[in-house]
């Protein structure tokens, strides 16, 4: 194998060891113990080139610039959430400072399933870890084009709400198909808000997916989108579910994939999100990360029971994928003349949302209006009720905000009265500003 | 009375101990052709035919072990390796007598590949006939389950009963997991395992001609001692016992029981130590000697090349000090001004010539544009600054080092030492201003030049074991003591915890430890549900014990050394 190019490369390591949902769920304190045991065996914090950092404690501020919750952050997060938000956040810090190339928080809990407005937890997640972290970054280092790949076998529904109107953070998403696994969500067809068109985009891929699969999305949709998007800033929504081991999902991706579509994707921050083989996938997955993002040589790391012969897929899921990806593409060149079909005259666009926290068991309904706005990502106005009883509206002004959206949105807040909500949020996420009355 | 020698790298330094009173002390020039020559030399003057009898103990700080890593003077080791999947072998050779083998552990320590015989019999006979006599079999996870190591020597011995081979196993060695340090480890541990036992044997052939009889220890990289019987099998426990003697010697002449920050501060370098309550602070994973990181638990010094005989160099109108030692001070005849020069310009100490030590900082004085006491000054306080800059960098390194549970992050306990203990040649100059930078009292330990050997005398016997209960596969396992027992399923934490103290008890005791009862602690204590398909199959339980370093029972409780 020829030398590849070392990275200095920071690993904020933070399995939690006495944090869980309940004691026999998958999101546990034995998660990374396997994990934890093979780093250190292996002696991956041994070398030059990779350096291990505490993670900071995430902050209300911190998470007031990427969420509304309700009734406010201290109420929905414990301190494992602030302290896995947090090393997101030392992983970024690090990275742009440049201290390392690039950086790993291999935390928990999860978030990519948390979404914009919070009253709960869904799908193991209360705050989205990414989010925070790329307003933490927005918030400090300026305004930056930022892509997230989400290689979580699950959509990554969350982070897709939160940036749906924002044309300056390009969503990826691979996931398994959503008629076959939770959330359900993440098809083709979802594909931004009517200023942010083709900054969401979605590949579900057909169950028993293999190595070939995901490889082949990797080349002919994600690498093309994100050269043409030309981010500042690559972060990659880790999960590790699509794993042929996981016993949650239906995929048939290996630690050879894993690491090889790191290499290849070359993100700045990876952050971990699902992964429940933890046993007979973590351990070797997150070694394969590791020394992809590090430039080590990772082609000896393998599963006990790795037998690339019985994980090939069919020529008809190679079809069905390469139809996917051709359709996506299609699409996506179209996204410019799309938006005059989509607007129409409209001056505002509004979509109803209904929200099931499944972790929480609580039902949210959600209006989201946005200004059809030619120069930003648009003014947003959320009126969400969950049937907990707490109805709250919020006002939002996009990163990057135009005028005349700081205007109106100013004007909408300064008008708006309690009235039936419990709560009216102010979120400006141009100059970190948050307000509640 | 105790009898307490460290062979260092200059000098062997001894100390006779009475009832926490030092009755005698001793100083020779270490001759590292001969070091056994040292030893006698420093023992005959403080022990004569009178005091030979009231001999309690005799422990040894040697740099036997260090010296023979550091000059190369080892012998070939063939290592036979079982890594499985993961690292690329290229990565994990030692040199070009490592051979990577089939095999394989998982992480729970399930064997995943046997071993090959034929291949393991193969490599055994080429280390035989390239005339290779020691031998490290290192396995992957193999502190879960020693088998294929054990496997492997069983095949080593069957091909050669030469009474000269000697094997190293990596379980044996530290219950950590590390696969490249284990292989470290083992490796050195055979590198050096003739040259030491020469010096063993030739140390308890002159005890035995003198009909000493007490038992005689050896002083280990942690600050603790053991019997030096024992010590034969695991001479790489005795690397990097030097500074460790320092740092104990400083423990048991100020009876420190808070956060502190502890300097040598010698001719080249000053090493930099640190004690949390009391407690000198260890590697995170293991100390670091020539380039090999090894799993031998050592205390954490970090040396830094300023030292009294540093050069002193302006460099734009900047004072540069060190990192280079170019001789001896100018007043003692060097080449170039250094510190101590500095301090003898400013009348802070009397050593040799006063007149050249001025002369030696003219020129400075001359690329600063200032009078020749200014420039003396200005060197002084530059010292001060690079010492004190190091010992918080140091500091902050130790404060920001990863936790990995919630209550660990939230408890967070940070060293804030107040307190500044300084040894060595310069230590009367520098200790207040840097006792000032430091916003810390600076004190002088009393005997502070034979601080060294005073730690040796009155280390006690330390060790630390690691057990791994695993419910599912009722095994309850101490890698570095051989030991695997079967566990019934519903095996606690508190039968672990039970079980660590009593082995550890034993083992202390076994290593030649005084106390009846060892003050055994309890470092580590996790649990975990193992579960599998929606309900919990079984626990990992995780406990680490040990007696931590320290002195003697005689100077517990904050009693020290009186004059």
């Amino acid at each position: 194998m020829p030398l590849k190019p070392q990275k200095r490369t920071g690993l904020v390591f933070f399995p939690a060891f006495d944090w869980a949902i309940s004691p026999c769920h998958p999101e546990r304190e034995e998660r990374l113990l396997y994990t934890q045991d093979q780093v250190f065996e292996e002696g991956l914090l041994d070398f030059d080139n990779i350096r291990e950092y505490k993670p900071g404690i995430a902050t209300a501020e911190d998470i007031n610039r990427a969420h509304i919750c309700v009734p406010d952050a201290g109420s929905v997060v414990t301190e494992s959430h602030l302290i896995s938000a947090g090393g997101a956040i030392t992983a970024a810090e690090k990275v742009l400072s440049g201290e390392v190339d690039n950086a790993f928080a291999l935390v928990r809990p999860p978030g990519h399933h948390a979404m914009l407005v919070v009253h709960g937890a869904r799908g193991f997640c209360n705050v989205n870890i990414e989010a925070i972290m790329i307003e933490y970054i927005r918030h400090h280092y300026g305004p930056k084009r930022i892509a997230v790949v989400d290689t979580d076998c699950h959509h990554g529904d969350g982070t897709q709400d939160i940036y749906w109107n924002d044309p300056d953070t390009l969503c990826i998403s691979i996931h398994q198909d959503g008629r076959t696994l939770y959330p359900g969500t993440g098809f083709r067809d979802e594909f931004g808000g009517p200023n942010a068109l083709g900054a969401t985009v979605n590949i579900p891929l057909p169950p028993q997916t293999s190595d070939v699969g995901f490889l082949m999305v990797l080349d002919r949709v994600i690498l093309p989108i994100l050269d043409a998007f030309k981010p500042d800033l690559i972060v990659n929504s880790a999960g590790q579910d699509n794993h042929y081991t996981d016993p949650i999902t239906n995929m048939r991706f290996s630690a050879q994939g894993y690491a090889l579509l790191n290499e290849r994707l070359a993100p700045d921050i990876c952050v971990l999100e699902g992964g429940y083989s933890i046993e007979k996938a973590l351990p070797y997955v997150n070694v394969g990360i590791i020394l992809a993002m590090a430039g080590l040589d990772y082609s000896h790391v393998r599963e006990p029971d790795y037998d690339p012969l019985s994980l090939r897929q069919s020529p008809d899921i190679t079809r069905a994928i390469e139809e996917e990806a051709r359709a996506v593409m299609g699409l996506w060149r179209e996204r410019h003349e799309m938006k005059r079909r989509v607007v129409g005259a409209n001056r505002y666009m509004k979509r109803k949302k209904f929200i099931y926290y499944d972790t929480d068991g609580i039902s949210e309904r959600q209006e989201e209006t946005v200004r059809v706005c030619d120069d930003c990502g648009g003014l947003v106005m959320i009126e969400s009720v969950a049937d907990t009883g707490n109805s709250v509206f919020a006002v939002i002004l996009p990163g990057r905000c135009c005028p005349e959206c700081r205007n109106d949105g100013e004007l909408f807040f300064e008008r708006t009265n309690r009235g039936k909500h419990i709560r009216v949020y102010f979120q400006d996420r141009e100059r970190g500003v948050f307000l509640v009355k | 009375m105790i009898l307490g020698i460290d062979v260092g790298g200059t000098h062997t330094d001894a100390v006779l101990i009475d009832h926490l009173r030092v009755l005698k002390k001793a100083k020779a020039l270490t001759n590292p052709e001969n070091l056994l020559s040292s030893l006698l030399e420093v023992t005959t003057e403080l022990v004569d035919e009178a005091t030979i009898d009231q001999l309690e103990r005799v422990v040894l700080s040697t740099t036997i072990s260090t010296n023979a890593i550091v000059q190369h003077k080892v012998d070939p080791v063939g290592i036979m390796a079982v890594s499985g999947p993961g690292l690329p072998p290229a990565l994990l050779q030692i040199d070009s007598n490592t051979h990577i083998l089939s095999g394989y552990l998982n992480h729970r320590g399930i064997e995943i590949a046997t071993i090959d015989q034929e291949e393991a019999s193969r490599i055994a006979s080429r280390f035989r006939s390239e005339g290779i006599r020691n031998v490290g079999i290192i396995g992957k996870f193999s502190t879960r389950n020693p088998k294929q190591e054990l496997e492997l020597r069983e095949i080593v011995r069957k091909l050669d009963h030469d009474p000269l081979q000697h094997v190293s196993l990596g379980h044996r060695m530290s219950g950590r997991l590390n696969f490249p340090r284990r292989i470290a480890t083992a490796y050195l541990n055979e590198a050096i395992f003739r040259p030491y036992q020469r010096f063993v044997t030739q140390v308890l052939r002159f005890v035995h001609t003198r009909k000493i009889t007490i038992p005689i220890y050896i002083l280990k990289a942690d600050g603790g001692t053991f019997d030096i019987a024992q010590s034969v099998e695991y001479p790489v426990q005795t690397i990097l016992s030097g500074p460790a003697a320092s740092i104990m010697g400083i423990l048991a002449t100020t009876g420190c029981g808070s956060d502190a920050i502890a300097l040598d501060i010698g001719g080249t370098t000053t090493d930099i130590a640190l004690f949390a309550a009391g407690v000198p602070l260890f590697e995170a994973f293991g100390v670091t000697i020539e380039g090999h990181r090894t799993l031998i638990r050592g205390l954490r010094t970090k040396s830094i090349g300023v030292g009294g005989d540093s050069v002193v160099r302006v460099r734009e109108g900047r004072i540069f000090i060190g990192p280079e030692r170019e001789g001896v001070a100018a007043a003692c005849g060097g080449p170039f001004p250094t510190p101590t020069d500095a301090m003898i310009v400013l009348g802070m100490t009397v050593i040799g010539d006063a007149e050249k030590a001025a002369a030696s900082l003219t020129p400075i004085a001359a690329a600063l544009n200032c009078p020749v006491v200014e420039a003396a000054r200005a060197i002084f306080d530059e010292t001060c600054r690079k010492i004190a800059g190091h010992v918080r960098a140091v500091l902050d390194e130790t404060n920001n080092r990863p936790v990995y549970t919630i209550h660990e992050m939230l408890e967070g306990k940070k060293l804030n030492p107040r307190t500044l203990y300084v040894v060595g040649g310069p230590a009367g100059p520098l200790a207040p201003e840097l006792g000032r930078l430091l916003d810390c009292e600076a004190h002088i330990p009393i005997h502070a030049e034979v601080a060294n050997a005073i730690g040796a005398a009155l280390a006690r016997t330390t060790a630390e074991m690691t057990l791994l209960a695993d419910t599912e596969r009722r095994t309850l396992t101490i890698a570095e003591e051989g030991f695997q027992t079967p566990i019934p399923p519903d095996f606690t934490m508190e039968d672990a915890i039970r079980i660590g103290r009593e082995k550890l008890r034993e083992k202390v005791l076994g290593m030649g430890a005084v106390e009846v009862e060892p003050e055994i602690e309890v470092v580590e204590a996790q649990e975990f549900n193992m579960v599998r398909d929606y309900h919990t199959s079984g626990k990992n339980i995780r406990v680490k014990v040990q007696v931590k370093p320290g002195c003697i029972a005689d100077l517990r409780r904050g009693d020290v050394l009186c004059r």
